[in-house]
């Protein structure tokens, strides 16, 4: 057992924070954040390049033929960075042959969906959309252009996701071959928790740093105990969740391919779904929770739009409710307890 | 990253799991609780079963006597004795994870050889007097003096919390040898012979109504100066090598022990009704969730340790660095929930001791006893302290002027 990262790792990881931190920045951030272009098909093409969509991809479909190991670790980096836009669908589109390796942009629905709307980030700009029906057991693949028709804009709460709610009926599509809709939905599931290990690492970062700067009472007020315990306990979140992340995707990896379980079987190994469910459920309590206490440390710059702190809290959320959510992979957890 | 054990990772688990098939049934039944020298014989046999078979130490330097063996293997020796339900290390657990690791690092070759292979064979148990009521948290603080008199120290002050102070042979002790040095530069790490003339054990009850740990009063005790491990004065540096160890991978083996427990608690849910509510039911599978993380971040650790031995030169036997402090502050807190949980499954049973020795899960001993799982081995406020300043860097508080 090693489960440190390989040199291998370390660079593809360090490789996509320095893209990001030179194509993706506060100063692009913050543009998207004020009214700017949220969704920029240019910077999605760039990322498509790197590798981000193609991780999984074998190396003669001109992918880079890794795993599941090698994918949350830059997504680690892509939710650290905040970008916008449906990341996971569209790795999980790629992956499963439904997409270019040029910049495909994809959504992903579940029906019958859960409490509240059918959301859709990004609607417009979607190349696909696939259609999770979990009553037929199967995966289907819409032409977004017909869902844009009985859909409409709402006001998202986090500026940089924007959404639209599906009012009418989902045309039927055609279905996707050789796909396992419970796997598909578990790899969403972990990656979306790898996004959440990112922001909450920057949330940490983030109080720390504020924390260091701003004085109070003579000192910085990172000095005073009751501000270090609140950081503390971001990180006493955050390594757990990263680790879990981690250990997931090997567990995923081990039990089959992209999508489509090796060997044929159907679904996915009771433990690595179970260790996926974890892996979430810690994540997203990491990112939210962190970015909370992020903006508590920020005090009242942390209730400004100015600051950034309000855009990591308002990502963390609709991550939370991206993929599987807390109840139901405490249920799945619980569940295998038995 | 990889998870999987290494072909000759496999061949120690292997040989271990055969080795714990074929001795577990020959053991005799464990002793009352409160029987200390009952206690004393059972864990200092199953110590010399384990010296026999060559894993007594299996985390120590070769050098030393133990095994030699890697992070890795001594996490597979932790992970499969426990999920075997091997006895506990019980009364051999200062000798082989404080004060044995601790002369195996700092003693001399003289020491060494005195000292080391009767902790290895269970011929000696150790106990810990580093604690004092005015030294708890700010443990620099203590005052337990010792005088140079000739090659002797007289030593004369009280020590708390003493673990297995009732049937210890040695005590690794901590005095003061320089008062007017600054607190931390003025402490020597002694070995106490608990026979000397001037040593009085009191037992201290805990809440559980059990007697886990002593006072220790010192009255112009003599030791001989050979028995200081260190320099004079330089005890301080020679207990944190000691205190790394106590938080590295001491609880691997109590997260594959609450894992267990919490499946066993689920199926008691299930039994008794409790798995129909909702929220109690998510709030198992939430912590079956956070105890799996935790276990993923003991072989992090471990993995981590392996590369500093590797790099540092340390006999393969890594120090577990600050970022333990993250994994004890989560275990501690997330263990005391397993049983607060259980009190909730239970209801009013949770009012109800298991009749001695009636061998009935022990669900509210386990709370009670938990509750020291915040404190020992510094308390969760101090952990935080320590993720705060060494982990992520930040200040240390200055004195104000006029309050703050």
């Amino acid at each position: 057992m090693d489960f440190r990262l390989t040199q291998d790792q370390v660079d593809l990881q360090a490789g996509m924070r320095s893209l990001l931190a030179g194509r993706f920045g506060r100063e692009r951030l913050r543009e998207a954040a004020d009214g700017g272009e949220v969704f920029d098909r240019a910077l999605w093409g760039e990322l498509a390049g790197a590798g981000l969509f193609t991780l999984r991809v074998p190396v003669e479909g001109d992918g880079l033929g890794l795993g599941l190991a090698e994918a949350v670790l830059v997504f680690e980096e892509a939710g650290r960075a905040l970008v916008p836009g449906p990341l996971v669908a569209s790795e999980l589109a790629v992956a499963l042959g439904q997409g270019g390796t040029a910049g495909t942009v994809a959504g992903l629905v579940r029906v019958p969906r859960g409490r509240g709307p059918l959301l859709v980030e990004q609607l417009p700009s979607l190349d696909v959309l696939l259609v999770l029906d979990v009553a037929a057991g199967e995966l289907r693949r819409v032409d977004p252009v017909d869902v844009l028709a009985v859909a409409r804009e709402v006001r998202g709460v986090d500026p940089l996701t924007r959404l639209w709610e599906v009012t009418g009926p989902l045309p039927q599509g055609s279905p996707v071959s050789r796909a396992d809709p419970d796997r598909v939905w578990c790899e969403g599931t972990l990656l979306t928790a790898a996004l959440q290990v990112g922001l909450a690492a920057r949330a940490v970062g983030s109080a720390v740093a504020y924390a260091g700067q701003r004085e109070q009472f003579g000192q910085p007020i990172g000095a005073f105990q009751a501000v270090q315990h609140l950081c503390a306990d971001m990180l006493g979140r955050l390594e757990p969740a990263r680790v879990a992340v981690r250990a997931a995707a090997l567990a995923l990896d081990a039990d089959g391919g992209a999508g489509s379980g090796a060997g044929g079987q159907a679904g996915v190994a009771p433990d690595a779904a179970a260790e996926v469910a974890g892996a979430k459920l810690l994540a997203d309590e990491a990112a939210v929770h962190g970015a909370r206490d992020c903006l508590q440390v920020h005090g009242g710059m942390g209730f400004t739009w100015e600051g950034d702190v309000h855009l990591l809290l308002k990502r963390a959320w609709v991550r939370q409710q991206s993929f599987a959510g807390a109840e139901e992979c405490a249920e799945l957890l619980a569940e295998r307890l038995l | 990253m990889d998870l999987r054990d290494t072909p000759a990772e496999a061949a120690f688990r292997r040989g271990l799991r055969e080795w714990l098939g074929k001795t577990l049934p020959e053991l005799p039944p464990p002793p009352d609780p409160g029987d200390w020298p009952g206690r004393r014989a059972y864990d200092t046999a199953w110590q010399r079963r384990l010296f026999d078979a060559g894993y007594a130490g299996v985390h120590w330097p070769a050098e030393a006597g133990g095994r030699g063996a890697t992070p890795v293997e001594h996490l597979i020796f932790l992970e499969e004795t426990e999920r075997a339900g091997a006895p506990y290390v019980g009364a051999n657990f200062v000798g082989l994870l404080h004060a044995g690791p601790t002369i195996a690092a700092e003693g001399t070759p003289e020491q060494r050889r005195r000292y080391l292979p009767p902790i290895l064979s269970g011929e000696e148990i150790w106990c810990q007097g580093f604690s004092e009521p005015g030294a708890g948290s700010d443990l620099a603080a203590l005052r337990t003096r010792a005088v140079r008199d000739g090659d002797e120290y007289v030593v004369s002050g009280s020590k708390i919390w003493t673990s297995h102070a009732e049937v210890a042979d040695w005590c690794e002790l901590l005095v003061r040898t320089d008062p007017a040095a600054p607190k931390h530069r003025g402490i020597s790490w002694l070995v106490l012979p608990m026979d000397a003339p001037g040593v009085t054990v009191r037992p201290l009850r805990t809440l559980a109504g059990t007697t886990e740990f002593a006072e220790l009063f010192l009255d112009d005790v003599r030791v001989p100066v050979a028995n200081r491990i260190g320099e004079e004065n330089d005890g301080w540096r020679v207990t944190m090598v000691t205190l790394s160890f106590e938080r590295g991978t001491a609880f691997a083996s109590e997260v594959v022990a609450c894992r267990r427990t919490l499946g066993a608690l689920a199926r008691l849910a299930k039994q008794n009704g409790a798995w129909e509510d909702t929220a109690l039911r998510r709030r198992l599978g939430l912590l079956a969730g956070l105890f799996g993380a935790l276990w993923r971040l003991v072989q992090w650790n471990v993995s981590e340790a392996m590369a500093a031995g590797a790099e540092g030169g340390g006999g393969g036997g890594g120090v577990p660095g600050a970022g333990a402090s993250v994994f004890k502050l989560r275990f501690s807190e997330a263990r005391q929930e397993l049983y607060d949980l259980a009190a909730e499954v239970l209801g009013s049973g949770s009012l109800v001791l298991a009749a001695a020795g009636s061998g009935e899960d022990e669900w509210t001993a386990q709370r009670l006893q938990g509750l020291s799982y915040t404190i020992a081995a510094g308390t969760s406020q101090i952990q935080r302290t320590i993720v705060a300043q060494r982990v992520l860097g930040m200040p240390k508080q200055q004195k104000t002027a006029g309050g703050a």
